[in-house]
């Protein structure tokens, strides 16, 4: 093991959650700003304008976009190219997340499951979710942090289709469910789906791809292409900024996609509210760290 | 679509002017509640310390930090409303509520509520916390400080809004407009995307 000084993954794991909460990023800026233009209804147009007025004020005031802090989500990419102990950065990322709470100081959201106790630290009993991967040619810790709201999660839904169901019931499902959510999840947000894998891997595809920069399309043209025909199907049925009727009910649709069982055919939905929180960092091996969404 | 600028406490035939659609803004009284304020008041028999007539109530669980003897707002959002409303309709009945502000709505019973003696509901922007908190004035009271962060909190707003009337006095429902709009639309858009 080296002598790295883990600290700085603390500072990082706090930092990113405190950004996260405050700073929304460039790209769900633009696709508001784009909302905002776009939109033909007064009433919906006067939302998109208080959404972008909101961001604004959270910068200017360095205070919060949204009252729920959610729930922690860190998403970890290991660098191969340097010894980084994982179990030290999963416990160092924890304590950075508590210190956000305590020192912003904010609600912290997490409750135990049975109690409905909060511990007001914003972790507990297997919080933060983790999500770690491993990629050659980098020495970086690359860490995603993503604060998930409740509003936007109470939505979120997966189902075992067949494959007799074909692709079709995997994009009625994503249309029907978004209809279904209306109002709740705080639209227009990302409908984040996952196609393919099982059914704890497409849960997870559809967590990663309301992670991923609004309109940043999947590198599958197939997959890409279904992204765009479910983002106009979504758009034509009218339910608008915070469902209260307009044309843009979602900024985007991402899919994330994996291989399947012959017999499964999974997919899965997750919504992100319009302010679609997300924080970037990589940590070097040097000690520098660089922020980013 | 009209706009609209009241003062609290607001009287019947104003909020009987409303209309689904319509933007409201307003300055004065604010009183916040959320789910743990409402088992308390009404399925424990708690009558409120502070009287509610005419006045707005926003479904919310505010982070406030305590100097002094005084509250001062760190960030107050506005919360779901739909797991408050079977206590929406005894809230405008017993209590004289005039609006209840939050997001994403309530259902049928409390629209009657509404119809009946006159009371509205009014969206507001949901995440849009930061600006909600510039809007208070003035944390003026908190009652049953036990419960916080689900206390009831009287709040001094200036400018709060933009909120859209959704529930009206007339039987207006926006967000049942808008659902059953989309769900006439479904055959074609699933004509469109291939899935029938």
């Amino acid at each position: 093991m080296s002598d790295f000084d883990y600290t700085l993954v603390e500072e990082t794991g706090k930092q990113l959650y405190v950004r996260a909460l405050c700073d929304l990023p460039p790209d769900v800026r633009r696709a508001l700003a784009h909302a905002y233009e776009k939109e033909s209804q007064p009433g919906a147009k006067e939302i998109f304008k208080t959404m972008l007025k909101n961001v604004d004020v959270a910068d200017g005031k360095k205070t919060l976009i949204c009252q729920d802090t959610g729930l922690p989500i860190y998403m970890v990419k290991i660098g191969s190219g340097f010894n980084w102990d994982g179990a030290e950065v999963k416990e160092r990322l924890t304590e950075g997340a508590v210190r956000a709470t305590r020192e912003y100081p904010f609600r912290g959201s997490s409750t135990h499951f049975l109690t409905r106790v909060n511990p007001q630290t914003s972790v507990g009993e297997r919080l933060p979710v983790f999500y770690f991967d491993f990629v050659k040619d980098a020495d970086c810790l690359e860490i995603l942090m993503v604060p998930k709201g409740s509003g936007s999660e109470n939505m979120s839904k997966m189902k075992m289709f067949i494959p007799a169901d074909g692709i079709n019931a995997l994009k009625k499902f994503v249309l029907d469910t978004v209809i279904e959510s209306g109002a709740n999840p705080c639209p227009p947000g990302i409908i984040g789906v996952g196609m393919g894998g099982t059914s704890d891997l497409v849960t997870r595809l559809a967590k990663e791809a309301i992670a991923r920069p609004v309109g940043q399309r999947n590198p599958d043209p197939d997959v890409a292409e279904m992204e765009i025909e479910l983002e106009d199907a979504i758009n034509a049925t009218g339910i608008g900024p915070m469902g209260l009727g307009g044309d843009i009910t979602t900024l985007a649709v991402h899919i994330e996609t994996a291989h399947t069982h012959i017999t499964l055919n999974p997919v899965a939905v997750n919504t992100q509210c319009w302010p679609a929180r997300r924080a970037r960092a990589k940590v070097y091996p040097d000690g520098s760290v660089e922020y980013g969404y | 679509m009209a706009n609209y600028f009241l003062k609290t406490p607001f009287s019947e035939e104003e909020v009987r002017q409303l209309k689904v659609g319509d933007i409201v803004h307003f300055d004065g009284t604010l009183f916040g509640i959320r789910d743990l304020t409402q088992i308390y008041m009404v399925d424990q028999n708690h009558e409120p310390p502070v009287s509610l007539e005419g006045m707005p109530c926003i479904h919310t669980s505010p982070s406030l930090k305590k100097v002094g003897d005084r509250w001062e707002p760190i960030c107050v959002g506005t919360t779901t409303s739909v797991r408050m409303d079977r206590y929406s309709p005894l809230l405008i009945e017993k209590y004289g509520v005039r609006a209840i502000i939050g997001k994403a709505g309530l259902y049928e019973d409390s629209l009657k509520a509404m119809e009946k003696f006159g009371a509205v509901y009014l969206a507001i922007v949901g995440g849009a916390a930061a600006l909600e908190t510039r809007q208070i004035e003035e944390v003026e009271a908190v009652y049953w400080e036990h419960l916080h962060p689900e206390a009831l909190y009287q709040f001094r707003v200036k400018d709060f809004g933009p909120l859209t009337v959704a529930m009206d006095t007339h039987g207006n429902h926006l967000y049942f407009d808008v659902k059953a709009r989309a769900k006439q639309r479904l055959p074609e858009i699933y004509k469109k995307l291939g899935v029938v």
